[in-house]
C-alpha cells in the first residue's frame, strides 16, 4: 500500500482531529492545518492519477476489522481510473473551497469548527471513493451524510438551518435504508462485499430469483434497484430531492463543495462503480433513465421562477445530476462521470460566485433586490458568466462536451427509455440556459434594485475568494477538452481512459446523426439564452404578465409543486402524532411508567403489610414461633 | 393404688394449671402454683424419684415462688383485678393454638416407642436410695454439666446484682 | 399399672396450658409464671421417661433443669423490675419499643 494513497484520506482526518482539538488556541489561524492537509492530498491525488495513467492498479485491504465465516469487514483501498478521476475532482474542489472559505467565513465565530468539519467531509468523501468494498462505501456514505448535517446546520442558532440539517439527514436515511438492503442482498447472493469478488461473479447470478411474499424478484434487478435507492437519496432525485434546496441554509462554501461538486455526486459514483450489476438489469437501467429524465424536467421547471440566488443554483444542481443519471441509465457510464467532472467545476464556480455576490450584498440573497452588479464585482461577473455558458452547453466550454456526450448516447441507446430521455434532456438544456442567464441578467445587469445602504457596501471580494473563482473558471472552460469526441476531431481520451472500469456503451452513431444532435442541443442552449435576454433585458414586463396570466401554474412552480407540503401531511405529521400519542402517551406513559412506578408501589404496599408482623410485642413473636414449631412438628411427623 | 394416686395428682395438676392461667389476681396464681408444685412432687414420688421431689419443693416452692411474690409488689393489685387477664386480641387464637399443639403432641405420644433400657432398675434404686443413685450419676458421669450449672447460678447472682443497682 | 403414655399425656397437656398462658396473659409476671409451668411439664416428661427406661439420665437432667430454671427466674424477674423502672408498667401492650 503506497504511502501517497494512504495520505490522501488520512491527512484530512488528522487535520479534522487536530483542528477540533486545538480550535481555541488556533482561533483565526485555524485554516492552516486543513488547507495544508487538503493541498497535500491534492498533490498525492495528482500523483496517483499519473500512476494510473501509467497502468498502476491497486486493490488491497489495509486493515481487517473482523472476519466471521464468509463475511469480511475491512478497510481497503482500490485505485483504478474511476477512483483517480474522483480523487482529482474531490481534492481540487475541496482545496479551492478551503481557500475561499478563509475570506468568506472570516468574521464567523465558528471559524475553526467550520474548517474542521470541512476536513471531516473531505476525509469521508475520500474514504467513499477509495473503498474497495461496499461496507466502506456505506461508511463513507453515512460519514458524508453526517458532515453534511453538521455543515448545513452550521449556524445552529437559526431554526431554519438546524431544521434543514435534520431534513437532509432524515430524507437521506430513507434512501440509505434501501441502500443497506441492497448491500445485504449483494452479500446474500455473492457471499462477499468486496468489489472484486462481486463484479467477477456477477454473471453467475443472472437469472437467479429471490422469493419475497410470493413474488419472484430477479436478483440482479433487485440489487440494482435497492442500491439505486441510496443514490436517489444522496443525489437528490425524485422523490427524495426535497432536502437539497433546504440545504442552502448552510454557508455558501458548503453548498459549493458538498451540494454541487462532491457529496451529491456520490450517487452517480455508486451507479458507475456498480456498472457490472446495472448493465445486467434492463429494468434497473430503465428506472434510472426515467427517474433521471423526470427529475431533470421537474427541477428545471422549478428553477425557472425561483427568486433566491442559491435556490436557483440548487435546483439547477438537481437537474444536472439527473443528466448524469440519464447518462448512466442508458449505459454510458463514462459520459455520466464526464458530466460529473465538468459539472463539479462550473457548479462550484456558480455557487462560489453566488457567495461572492451574497458577501458583497451583506447577506442578501433575493435577486429581485440585486441588479447591475457587474460594475462592482467584475471578477465575480466574468467567472459567473463563464460558468453559465458552460452549463448551457455552449462550445468550446466544458459543459458542452459532457452534456452533448450524454444526449448522443441517450439518443442511440438500446435502453427503452433512451429516446424519451434524449427528448427531455434537450428541452431541459434549453431551460437550463434560460434560467442560468435569467439569473445573470437579473443579478448583474440592469439597474441596482437594492437599498442605498447595500449599495454603499458593494465591493469586490478579497483575493482569497477571487483566486479560487478564477481557477475554477479555468476548469469550467477547459475541463471538457479531455473528452472531445471524434466527430469534432478529438480522440475522446476520456472515454478510452475510463473504459477498463465502466466499459464502452454498445452504440453506433453515424457522424451525421452526431452532428445533427450536437446542433440541436447547441441551438436549444442559444434559444434559451436569447429568450432570457428578451424577457429580462429588452422587455422586462413579459415575465410579470406571464405570471399574471397563469397564476395557478406560477404558484405551483414557485411552491416547488407543493411536494414538501405533501410529505409533511402524509409522512411527517402522522409520524409525529404517532410518536406523541401512541408511543409517548400509551407505551411510555402507561405501560412502561406503569411498570416502573407500579412495581415499587407494589413492593411498598407489600412491605408495609409485612411490617405489620413486627409490632414490638413479645407475645406476638411467641405466637409466631408456636405456629412455626407446630408446622415443623407436622412435617417431621409426616 | 398407685393408679388412684396418679389420677388424683394428675387431675389436680391439670385443674390447677388451668386455673393458674385464667385467674385475675396474680397472687392467687402464685399461691395456686405452690399447691401445684406440691402435687408435682407427689408425682415424682410415684416415680421413685424422692430426691427430685425434695429438690422441687425446696427450690421451686421455697425460692422461686417467693421471688415471684416479691416482684408482685410492683403490680397495683386493685386495678389488676378489675381488668381482663388476657391480651385484647389473642385469647381465641391462643386457645386454638394450644389445642392444635396438644393434638400434635398426642399424635407423637401415640406413635412413641422406648429405646434400650439402662442399668438403674427400679429395684436397684429402691435398694440404694434414689439420692445415692443420683449422687453417683451426677458426680461421675455428669460432673461437667454439674460444674456448668454452678457457673450458671454464679452468673445469675452477678446479673441480679448488676440489674438491681440504681444509677447514681 | 400406670402406662408411660399417661404421664406423657399429662405432660403434654400441662405444656399446652403453659403455652396458652404465655401467649395470652397481659401481665409479664404471669407470662414468666407460665414459663415455669412449661418447664415443670418438661420435668415430668423427663422423669417419667427415665423411670420407664430404668436409666437415671432423665432425672439428672431434671435436676439441672430445676437449677437453671431457678437462675432464669431470678434473672427474668430482675429484668421485669428494670423494665418497670423504665416504663412504669408491667403490661405487655405498653412495651412496644421493638416495633417496626
Amino acid at each position: 500500500m503506497p504511502i501517497y494513497l494512504l495520505l490522501i484520506p488520512f491527512l484530512p482526518l488528522a487535520s479534522f482531529i487536530f483542528t477540533l482539538l486545538f480550535a481555541k488556541r488556533l482561533k483565526k489561524q485555524a485554516h492552516w492545518p486543513p488547507i495544508i492537509a487538503v493541498l497535500i492530498s491534492f498533490l498525492c491525488a495528482c500523483y496517483a492519477f499519473d500512476q494510473v495513467l501509467h497502468g498502476t492498479h491497486i486493490n488491497a485491504d489495509l486493515y481487517t476489522w473482523f472476519a466471521s465465516a464468509k463475511f469480511k469487514a475491512s478497510v481497503g483501498f482500490l485505485l483504478d481510473e474511476l477512483t483517480a478521476v474522483m480523487l482529482i475532482v474531490v481534492t481540487s474542489v475541496s482545496s479551492l473551497v478551503h481557500i475561499y472559505s478563509v475570506g468568506y467565513m472570516h468574521d464567523d465565530p465558528g471559524y475553526a469548527r467550520f474548517f474542521s468539519y470541512l476536513s471531516l467531509f473531505t476525509f469521508s468523501m475520500l474514504m467513499l471513493v477509495l473503498g474497495n468494498n461496499f461496507l466502506q462505501l456505506y461508511f463513507g456514505w453515512e460519514a458524508v451524510g453526517l458532515s453534511s448535517y453538521l455543515l448545513i446546520g452550521f449556524w445552529y442558532h437559526k431554526k431554519s438551518a438546524s431544521d434543514a440539517g435534520k431534513k437532509a439527514f432524515i430524507v437521506n436515511r430513507f434512501g440509505d435504508f434501501g441502500f443497506g438492503l441492497g448491500i445485504i442482498v449483494v452479500f446474500l447472493v455473492f457471499g462477499s462485499v468486496h468489489y472484486d469478488t462481486v463484479f467477477a461473479n456477477v454473471h453467475q447470478a443472472v437469472g437467479q430469483t429471490f422469493n419475497f411474499l410470493g413474488i419472484d424478484f430477479d436478483v440482479i434487478s433487485l440489487m440494482a434497484i435497492l442500491l439505486f435507492c441510496g443514490a436517489v437519496g444522496k443525489s437528490a432525485q425524485i422523490p427524495l430531492h426535497v432536502w437539497l434546496p433546504d440545504a442552502m441554509e448552510g454557508p455558501t462554501p458548503v453548498s459549493a463543495l458538498i451540494h454541487a461538486a462532491t457529496m451529491v455526486t456520490a450517487g452517480v459514483f455508486l451507479v458507475a462503480r456498480c456498472n457490472p450489476i446495472f448493465s445486467l438489469s434492463p429494468a434497473a437501467m430503465n428506472l434510472v433513465t426515467i427517474i433521471g429524465a423526470l427529475t431533470c424536467f421537474f427541477a428545471a421547471t422549478i428553477a425557472l421562477v425561483q427568486v433566491d440566488i442559491k435556490r436557483v443554483i440548487a435546483y439547477s444542481t438537481v437537474s444536472q445530476l439527473a443528466y448524469m443519471f440519464i447518462g448512466c441509465g442508458v449505459g454510458a457510464y463514462g459520459a455520466g462521470i464526464f458530466h460529473l467532472y465538468t459539472h463539479a467545476y462550473f457548479k462550484a464556480l456558480l455557487f462560489l460566485g453566488a457567495g461572492s455576490v451574497i458577501h458583497a450584498m451583506g447577506d442578501e440573497q433575493d435577486i429581485r433586490k440585486m441588479g447591475g452588479l457587474k460594475k462592482y464585482l467584475p471578477v465575480t461577473y466574468f467567472t459567473f458568466l463563464i460558468a453559465s455558458l458552460s452549463i448551457s452547453g455552449i462550445p468550446p466550454f466544458a459543459g458542452f462536451f459532457s452534456k452533448d456526450e450524454i444526449l448522443a448516447m441517450a439518443f442511440a441507446s438500446p435502453v427503452g427509455a433512451g429516446k424519451f430521455a434524449w427528448f427531455v434532456g434537450t428541452v431541459v438544456a434549453g431551460m437550463t440556459a434560460f434560467y442560468s442567464f435569467r439569473l445573470i441578467f437579473l443579478t448583474f445587469h440592469g439597474e441596482f434594485r437594492g437599498t442605498e445602504e447595500q449599495k454603499k457596501h458593494l465591493h469586490e471580494s478579497p483575493p482569497t475568494m477571487t483566486i479560487p473563482l478564477t481557477l475554477l473558471a479555468l476548469g469550467a472552460l477547459a475541463a471538457g477538452w479531455v473528452g472531445v469526441p471524434e466527430v469534432l476531431g478529438g480522440e475522446n481520451g476520456w472515454a478510452h481512459f475510463l473504459a477498463p472500469v465502466v466499459g464502452h456503451p454498445d452504440v453506433h452513431l453515424s457522424h451525421f446523426t452526431e452532428w445533427a444532435l450536437m446542433t440541436i442541443s447547441v441551438a436549444a442552449g442559444l434559444t434559451g439564452i436569447y429568450l432570457a435576454y428578451v424577457m429580462y433585458m429588452v422587455k422586462p414586463q413579459i415575465p410579470v404578465e406571464l405570471a399574471k396570466k397563469h397564476p395557478k401554474l406560477y404558484d405551483i412552480l414557485f411552491n416547488k409543486y407543493y411536494v414538501d407540503e405533501f410529505y409533511n401531511a402524509t409522512i411527517v405529521e402522522p409520524t409525529i402524532n404517532c410518536g406523541r400519542k401512541v408511543l409517548r402517551g400509551i407505551v411510555d406513559g402507561k405501560i412502561i411508567e406503569g411498570v416502573v412506578n407500579g412495581v415499587p408501589g407494589l413492593i411498598g404496599r407489600f412491605s408495609t403489610l409485612l411490617a405489620g408482623l413486627q409490632n414490638g410485642r413479645v407475645q406476638h413473636y411467641g405466637g409466631v414461633m408456636a405456629v412455626g414449631a407446630f408446622i415443623l412438628l407436622w412435617i417431621f411427623m409426616m | 393404688m398407685v393408679q388412684l394416686l396418679f389420677f388424683y395428682f394428675a387431675l389436680v395438676v391439670i385443674g390447677l394449671g388451668l386455673r393458674i392461667v385464667t385467674a385475675k389476681n396474680p397472687v392467687h396464681c402464685v399461691l395456686l402454683m405452690l399447691v401445684l408444685f406440691f402435687h408435682m412432687a407427689g408425682l415424682y414420688l410415684l416415680l421413685n424419684a424422692e430426691f427430685l421431689a425434695a429438690v422441687q419443693i425446696i427450690v421451686y416452692a421455697g425460692a422461686i415462688l417467693v421471688l415471684y411474690l416479691f416482684v408482685l409488689f410492683l403490680v397495683d393489685l386493685r386495678e389488676e383485678v378489675k381488668m381482663s387477664p388476657f391480651i385484647k386480641k389473642g385469647k381465641w387464637l391462643g386457645i386454638v393454638g394450644a389445642i392444635a399443639l396438644f393434638l400434635t403432641f398426642l399424635r407423637g405420644v401415640m406413635n412413641f416407642s422406648l429405646g434400650p433400657h439402662g442399668q438403674y432398675t427400679i429395684e436397684k434404686i429402691q435398694q440404694m436410695t434414689h439420692t445415692k443413685a443420683m449422687g453417683e450419676a451426677i458426680y461421675t458421669t455428669y460432673i461437667l454439666p454439674f460444674e456448668v450449672a454452678g457457673i450458671i447460678l454464679l452468673v445469675a447472682v452477678i446479673g441480679g446484682l448488676a440489674m438491681a443497682k440504681r444509677e447514681k | 399399672m400406670v402406662h408411660l403414655s399417661w404421664y406423657l399425656t399429662v405432660s403434654a397437656l400441662l405444656f399446652c396450658i403453659g403455652v396458652f398462658g404465655f401467649l395470652t396473659r397481659r401481665n409479664i409476671i404471669m407470662m414468666l409464671l407460665s414459663i415455669e409451668l412449661m418447664l415443670n411439664s418438661v420435668n415430668l416428661n423427663l422423669a417419667a421417661m427415665s423411670h420407664y427406661m430404668e436409666d437415671l439420665r432423665g432425672q439428672v437432667l431434671v435436676f439441672f433443669i430445676i437449677a437453671v430454671a431457678a437462675a432464669e427466674a431470678a434473672i427474668g424477674l430482675g429484668i421485669v423490675v428494670t423494665l418497670f423502672r423504665n416504663h412504669r408498667s408491667v403490661y405487655t401492650e405498653d412495651i412496644t419499643t421493638l416495633k417496626g
